[in-house]
């Protein structure tokens, strides 16, 4: 059943197009069985526009998508075996939680449908709550029926818009260690999109980072993160200085008195402002040519005063060197 | 999803199409013929129907219609407005208040135009009530005038003169008021010189939702001006029936529905309500 | 609140509910006049024994029952197309059969039927009327349900249909239970429209098919009769009550 010569979810050059906006630009993605992969960019850049046309809810202009070797971009959402969780959920008021994740097998007439039923309810630890109607569940506990809703489908993909953004900040953290354990356990591809660099990061085996609706980079979070291929990247994933063309992120820059050895780069600066953030101090220091940077050091190696000469050093091996963006 | 949609928008497409849109088709077409000899339809084609329409007796009788509408209007937005401002006050008794304001309005028509005639009559119960205290010996002949019409009107069309005008009071941001007050501005000023122009929207819908019926109005103008206060609608009628002048009977229908579209799309094209 | 800005608002209120509490009062006046006399049914039993009201009544509830019905289901369908994508077309046209004054679309349905006559053999009456009354029923039921519509997620049949539902079971099982309360309040506005008619009805009624808003109109223009009073505040709580069901309805 599982055609293991090809990749799970496949994008051909996707484009969707609209008069004079291109929400989605030749779009090429791979994603294999079984990764947690990730959409990341700013709001506008085209990822929950991409999801939507894996989900069937709106049509490329240009492109194939193809699900396990198969073209489906011309399907109905009910003929696609993929399924959404939607950002807030959409979860069938008039229905309790448990005829909600009933809902889609009985569209199929599932004969096990009490046992499927259970298990997933189980696996999403909601027993004992199936008759709740929405309205009487907590956030968190209607993220569960929707992932339930869809998970029991067994899709071949399922596809997450925003999944954490409409939960307590306190809760999210929690969640998402949640969501990454219980797709390790169902073993299924998922596709999230998000807007979060950390949830992304956190999250991800692959993370794909969209700007304007193309995209900018496929990789893993260490890739995106350490080695950006183009400046959008760098700045979204992180904070990063930009030297001379140069680019430092933060917390691989180093301040000291006395100026350091050949070996690393390094160039003459004034402190402005030191913060002290628990587990970092944050520096601002000014560079000759009036340059402002950001540095970010562990506490241990000792503190400025405002004003202090210094001098900022990084590995060169730590440097971004990436071309400036050309519009 | 277009087939679907289609499928369920066809039904009532033929029913407006054939009952609606058809039927006004044929009275515009009617507008333009001949009165034949034993009341119906016949040619030659004329614009004489239309010319009729200037003709000093009706061309009164369509300034009157729109002076009556006109002041059943003013009085509404006079009477309205304050009654809109109180329901934004209204706190946690809005709704039922809301409630209390539309409530006789959904009820029966002919009826509330009936009880202005139980009222009004010479017979009636102010007549009566006045007599008995003293106050007047005679009855005062307060039905079958313009003054009874458009007491009919207001009472008929005010709630379409409050709700949107509540609707666009409510919507303002409630800092506004309280700050013309932090500035020194007195109720009355606070009230006229930025709510009320804030509020301006609603208030154009409300009149326009006033106006449009009341230029057409049929049975207010029969029940309560008995045969001397002849509105538009009381003209068209007549010749429909008594006057079996179906021809020049469109043309009036033609221009009344003419007018009245041409209303309706001032109403839509300042947005004021959009409904559907 | 200001105390004589609610003092006003007891004046309007007094002003819009006074002269039918005043009817409702008279009606049950033991004298044909107004000057209360005692307190009385007389009016009332007459209503009762009057066979001509009865068949008047029996027409009202006969043509408001029908129109409801075909007008509710598909100003619905209306709606829920209308939901899904605007249309410019159909909504003027909805716009326009709610402007076109009453004697207008009257006269046009009458010439528009003497006109079909010439063709099929049929007369006005009770289908004539029914068939009027849905098409100025049409808007108003659109109008509620589209506005209950317009409370819902959209996304919701995008779920749907995400897990296996086409479109139409889309519609059934998500949409249309969730658009019920306003579709009832819809049904109990378009009755109470329906039942209160008198222009239209007037004009495209055949002899066989007088209603009671009819009877009431002719009772009235010939005078002063208790009668009037009696069945007038019938209806007006008759229709008040289905209206109070019908705005609870709409919030729920």
């Amino acid at each position: 059943m599982y055609n293991m010569d090809h990749p799970v979810l496949e994008l051909r050059g996707v484009s969707r197009h609209y008069p004079g906006h291109r929400a989605v630009d030749d779009v090429s993605l791979q994603l294999e069985r079984g990764v947690l992969f990730t959409l990341l960019g700013p709001s506008g850049c085209g990822k929950t526009t991409t999801l939507r046309l894996i989900g069937g809810f709106e049509s490329p202009t240009g492109g194939e998508i193809l699900l396990n070797g198969a073209r489906i971009d011309a399907r109905k959402p009910y003929h696609r075996n993929v399924s959404t969780v939607f950002q807030n959920y959409a979860l069938f008021p008039h229905l309790s939680a448990g005829e909600n994740i009933a809902f889609g097998l009985r569209r199929r007439g599932a004969r096990d449908l009490e046992r499927r039923l259970a298990a997933v309810v189980e696996l999403v630890q909601l027993a004992g709550k199936e008759s709740r109607r929405p309205a009487q569940l907590s956030g968190g506990e209607r993220q569960r029926v929707a992932l339930a809703r869809s998970l029991v489908l067994e899709p071949d993909v399922l596809l997450l818009d925003e999944p954490l953004s409409a939960l307590d900040p306190k809760l999210r953290r929690q969640v998402r260690e949640e969501l990454k354990s219980l797709q390790r356990r169902v073993g299924i591809t998922f596709l999230l999109v998000t807007h979060d660099q950390e949830e992304a990061l956190s999250l991800s085996d692959r993370i794909a980072v969209m700007n304007r609706g193309r995209l900018e980079q496929v990789g893993t979070p260490e890739e995106v993160y350490l080695k950006p291929r183009t400046r959008f990247v760098a700045g979204f994933l992180g904070a990063v200085n930009w030297i001379d063309d140069v680019g430092v992120r933060p917390e691989a820059t180093r301040i000291s008195a006395a100026p350091p050895g050949p070996e690393v780069r390094s160039v003459a600066a004034t402190v402005e402002s030191s913060v002290f953030l628990g587990h970092c101090l944050q520096v601002r220091a000014r560079l000759a040519d009036g340059a402002a940077v950001v540095s970010e050091i562990s506490r241990l190696g000792g503190s400025f005063r405002d004003g202090e000469a210094v001098h900022l050093w990084w590995r060169p091996q730590d440097e971004l060197r990436l071309p400036t963006e050309t519009e | 999803m277009t087939r679907l949609r289609l499928l369920f928008l066809a039904p009532s497409a033929v029913l407006l199409a054939v009952l609606l849109a058809a039927p006004i088709a044929i009275v515009a077409v009617s507008s333009a013929l001949t009165r034949g000899t034993y009341g119906g339809l016949g040619l030659p084609w004329t614009i004489e129907n239309y010319a009729r329409l200037l003709d000093p007796l009706y061309a009164w009788i369509l300034l009157r219609s729109a002076a009556l509408a006109g002041a059943a209007t003013l009085l509404c937005l006079l009477v309205g407005f304050p009654m809109a401002l109180f329901l934004t006050r209204a706190g946690r008794r809005r709704n039922l208040c809301l409630c209390l304001v539309m409530l006789p309005f959904w009820t029966s028509f002919l009826v509330r135009t009936y009880a202005w005639m139980f009222l009004l009559r010479d017979t009636g119960l102010v007549n009566t009530v006045l007599q008995s205290v003293g106050l007047i010996r005679d009855p005062l002949p307060l039905l079958y005038n313009d003054g009874a019409v458009v007491l009919g009107l207001v009472y008929g069309y005010l709630p379409f003169m409050i709700l949107p005008i509540y609707a666009a009071l409510e919507r303002l941001d409630p800092s506004l008021a309280e700050a013309s007050a932090d500035l020194g501005a007195r109720p009355w000023t606070t009230v006229t010189l930025v709510l009320a122009p804030l509020a301006w929207p609603g208030i154009l819908a409300g009149c326009l939702l006033v106006f449009i019926p009341c230029l057409g109005a049929y049975l207010t103008p029969d029940l309560l001006g008995g045969g001397k206060s002849v509105m538009v609608g009381n003209l068209v009628q007549n010749q429909f029936t008594n006057a079996r002048d179906w021809p020049f009977g469109s043309a009036v229908s033609v221009a009344l529905l003419a007018l009245v579209m041409l209303l309706l799309l001032t109403l839509l094209r300042r947005r004021a309500e959009e409904l559907l | 609140m200001s105390r004589p800005l609610a003092l006003y608002a007891a004046g309007v209120y007094a002003f819009l509910h006074l002269p039918l509490v005043a009817l409702g009062a008279f009606s049950f006046n033991s004298s044909r006049f107004t000057v209360w006399e005692g307190f009385s049914l007389e009016w009332y039993r007459a209503l009762w024994r009057d066979p001509a009201l009865a068949e008047a009544a029996w027409n009202s509830l006969h043509i408001a029952l029908a129109a409801t019905a075909v007008a509710t289901v598909l100003g619905t369908l209306c709606a829920y197309g209308l939901w899904k994508r605007a249309s410019g077309w159909f909504s003027a046209t909805l716009y326009l059969s709610l402007v076109t004054p009453e004697i207008v679309m009257g006269i046009s349905l009458l010439a528009f039927y003497q006109y079909l006559f010439r063709f099929l053999d049929v007369r006005l009456g009770m289908h004539t009327v029914i068939l009027a009354h849905v098409v100025f029923c049409l808007a108003y039921v659109v109008l509620v349900v589209l506005a209950r519509l317009r409370t819902l997620d959209p996304h919701l049949e995008e779920a749907a249909m995400d897990l296996g539902a086409g479109e139409f079971e889309a519609f059934r099982r998500v949409t249309l239970p969730l658009a019920m309360p306003g579709i009832g309040a819809a049904a109990l506005l378009a009755f109470t429209i329906s039942f209160d008619d008198y222009v239209i009805t007037s004009l495209v009624a055949g002899v066989d098919s007088e209603t009671l808003p009819m009877m009431i109109y002719a009772m009235a223009r010939r005078g002063a009769n208790p009668v009037v009073n009696a069945i007038s505040s019938l209806i007006v709580f008759g229709l008040g009550a289905l209206i109070l069901v019908a705005e609870r309805l709409r919030e729920s």
